[in-house]
């Protein structure tokens, strides 16, 4: 692996208990919090604390756009399970990463976020890049701070932290004002941060456990359904555990896959709108739904009437607010999904008599498979997911972008381990995919990345190959190139009876010149039988790869739940 | 259903506009929101009476708000023995004929009157929310020119009684 991306230079800690500068005490918070990159992009408002940064020569990574900074550190956060840190200007460099602020708030990742912001003298003024992010992120934020004198500075950091990684995780903004960043005050890092209306659940009710023991024992039918709750806590191994002893089918959510081994005898795969038919028919037929880390999200559970009418619902989440929010729970389980699942572990319940359940969703499983037809001249884009899978013998960390190259990276790619699939689930946030490899890759310097990308997202924040460039960042670019809006051409061609508005790109840039504009190693691929040996090619070079893979410009997303139908209706489920 | 529910929060710039604009974008259906200060100058407290359509979207409420870092205390106080009182002023048109009526009617509900004009009258009244409206329903027929209310602020009482039932009618 390049050692560029290794290269961490030692960072000095000042003693606690004396004065120092507000940038000064920013970046020993971080090195206090274990932060090795920083994500970013300068202006400024925020010149102290890069200057600092100049200093101390913590890692800083330059992307081209906000966006980009903010994007690589959601899928750092994801994959490293730490909190991914990204430090901008103010005003216009705090609005660029407002997505990505939205989009970790929505997806659960941990950030800190500092954004510059004018001095306090000023603020209130409209004064040159001024721009009222507390406002702004204030309901896209699990909270912000805005530091108003240098002594509250630490304890900002401190609680920013400590608020971003427990819980529930997401993303917290630090306002700082130039002035404040100045500033000297004295520098204190308390270890306890005082938060008296912040106190996460993490130990659930034993009693509610025991009422989940007991439908357990009592289900003919029962299924999980397994969400990014169950990575956010590591609890694969107890997940595991617990599926093994009850034989319980397991039905993942599109950002929960991973959580429980893919290629597992009991694994149905993801659910909801472009599920498998068997996750999506036996969370239809279920009598016990046992929801771990999921929040209910409106396409995993299509239309609210039809979802999962015979169930007893179980939901286990540390965000009390989540139960009950969308669907009636009968058994609510308050509390991290790692501890829940050893408690129900330890209780050991007799599991239930669903040998014949079992039976059942196997019929479905061997029934009604994902399907794509083959042989056409055509590369057909599930074909190519399959061979990525194929030539990284699962064990890539994938990163996609949105639309349907995402749907097949979620449908074809079988993660049997957690934290290796970084995706924009809630927002769908075309432009996330690349980035996040790029911050994947720093979680990870030594795995194999793919970005699988669409050719319209990839074009939103693909200035950020220039990082590929200057790191020689080994991360390999896959476009799963349709030359449209794949994902909204689809919906035109199904529900607006073939009117292509906007969404077709018969003209297209060069993606291999591209590449090599940025001294990158570009392919082009048009024919199937070229496929494997240029993924062999690029995923045994060690260096960034761009490959334009042109496939089936009409191919379409399958089996598929239509908006407002349910589960049981599932359409494209057979050739 | 109507509920009323109190909550403490920490004193922070900001924490009106966290809570107001939680309310709006949850559409949460509010009647009225009031808040101000309490002994401890670190601390305020808010009492909002919102609109619910079932013990689910009482629950969201609820839980949303204790999701809020700065909110240090969330109460439904609905169902509990309680003291609820708010203030309202209504100018009422009259004529000099009428002022003494309008003083007998408002006599019985321990209202004010805290300004005289040539054609109107400002009242004060303090009180639940069924006295108030009450009082207002009473004084409609004379005109309403302009009417102010605090919203509902509420406290638990001391000693817990059940919820006082009183209801104001024309005949007191
Ligand atoms: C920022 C943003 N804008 C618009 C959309 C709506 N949208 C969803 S999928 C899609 C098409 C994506 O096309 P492409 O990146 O080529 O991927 P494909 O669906 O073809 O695989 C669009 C426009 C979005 N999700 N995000």
């Amino acid at each position: 692996m390049n050692t560029r991306v290794r290269e961490v230079k030692g960072r000095e800690l000042k003693d606690e208990n004396q004065e120092m500068s507000g940038s000064s005490m920013l970046i020993q918070a971080l090195a206090r919090e274990n932060v090795d990159t920083i994500f970013g992009y300068p202006g400024g408002a925020i010149l102290p604390t890069y200057d600092e940064i100049y200093r101390t020569g913590i890692r800083h990574i330059l992307s081209r756009h906000e966006q980009g900074a903010i994007h690589a550190a959601e899928g750092y956060a994801r994959v490293s399970g730490k909190p991914g840190v990204c430090v901008v200007t103010s005003g216009p460099g705090a609005t660029n990463v407002v997505t990505g602020i939205a989009d970790a708030m929505i997806d659960s990742l941990p950030l800190v976020v500092v954004t510059g912001q004018v001095a306090t003298s000023v603020i209130g003024t409209d004064a040159f890049q001024e721009a009222d992010i507390l406002g702004i992120t204030m309901p896209i934020t699990k909270h912000n701070f805005q530091a108003r004198t240098v002594e509250d500075l630490p304890r900002i950091i401190r609680e920013a932290f400590h608020i971003a990684t427990t819980g529930r995780p997401g993303p917290v903004v630090i306002d700082l004002p130039k002035d404040v960043s100045i500033a000297s005050g004295m520098f204190h890092y308390d270890d306890e941060p005082n938060l008296p209306g912040y106190q996460p659940t993490y130990t659930p009710n034993k009693l509610q456990i025991r009422k989940l023991a007991e439908a357990v024992t009592k289900a003919k039918r029962p299924v999980i359904l397994s969400g990014a709750g169950i990575l956010h806590a590591g609890a694969s191994p107890e997940l595991l555990e617990f599926v093994e002893q009850q034989q319980i089918p397991v039905a993942s959510t599109l950002l929960g896959l991973g959580g429980f081994p893919g290629t597992h005898e009991l694994a149905l795969g993801m659910a909801g709108m472009h599920g498998t038919y068997a996750a999506n028919m036996a969370l239809h037929e279920a009598d016990l739904l046992i929801n771990i880390g999921a929040r209910f999200d409106d396409r995993v559970t299509g239309n609210l009437e039809h979802f999962a009418p015979q169930a007893t619902v179980a939901h286990i989440d540390v965000d009390p607010a989540e139960i009950g929010k969308i669907i009636e729970t009968h058994i609510p389980v308050v509390g991290d999904a790692k501890e829940a699942l050893r408690l129900l572990n330890e209780v050991n319940p007799q599991p239930g008599e669903s040998v014949r359940w079992r039976m059942k969703v196997d019929e479905w499983q061997q029934e009604f498979p994902l399907w794509y037809k083959e042989g056409s001249e055509y590369i057909k884009p599930q074909k190519l997911t399959e061979l990525v899978y194929e030539k990284t013998n699962g064990e890539a960390i994938i990163t996609t972008d949105v639309g349907q190259h995402q749907m097949w990276a979620a449908q074809y790619y079988k993660f049997d381990h957690p934290n290796a699939w970084v995706t924009s689930g809630g927002l769908g946030t075309m432009g996330f995919g690349f980035p996040a490899a790029i911050g994947a890759q720093f979680a990870e310097p030594d795995r194999q990345v793919v970005a699988i990308l669409g050719d319209a997202g990839f074009q939103m924040t693909m200035q950020e190959l220039s990082i590929l460039q200057e790191l020689n960042l080994p991360v390999k670019v896959l476009l799963v190139n349709n030359a449209s809006l794949g994902m909204v051409r689809q919906w035109q061609q199904l529900f607006y009876e073939e009117r292509y508005s906007n969404s077709l790109f018969p003209i297209q840039p060069d993606f291999v010149k591209m590449a090599e504009a940025y001294d990158i190693k570009g392919y082009k691929i048009t024919d199937e039988n070229e496929v494997a040996g240029v993924l062999e090619e690029a995923f045994n070079y060690n260096g960034p790869v761009v490959i334009d893979c042109r496939v089936h410009e009409e191919e379409n997303v399958y089996p598929m739940i239509a908006p407002g139908q349910g589960h049981h209706q599932m359409e494209g489920v057979k050739p | 259903m109507r509920r009323t529910i109190t909550a403490t929060v920490n004193n922070t710039t900001g924490v009106m506009n966290r809570i107001t604009g939680l309310f709006a974008r949850r559409h949460f259906n509010i009647e009225s929101i009031t808040v101000g200060m309490t002994e401890n100058p670190e601390v305020s407290r808010m009492t909002f009476v919102v609109n619910v359509s079932d013990q689910r979207g009482l629950d969201q409420v609820i839980k949303q708000l204790n999701k809020q870092v700065d909110v240090l205390k969330v109460r439904d106080i609905t169902d509990e023995a309680i003291v609820a009182r708010e203030l309202a002023m209504i100018k009422v048109m009259t004529g000099s004929g009428q002022r003494g009526e309008i003083s007998d009617l408002i006599a019985p509900f321990r209202a004010t009157v805290i300004d005289v004009g040539r054609e109107s009258v400002t009242i004060q009244v303090t009180g639940d929310t069924p006295k108030v409206e009450a009082l207002i329903d009473l004084l409609r027929p004379y005109g309403i020119k302009e009417m102010a209310r605090t919203g509902v602020t509420a406290f638990q009482r001391a000693t817990k009684k059940s919820n006082d039932q009183t209801r104001y009618s024309i005949i007191n």
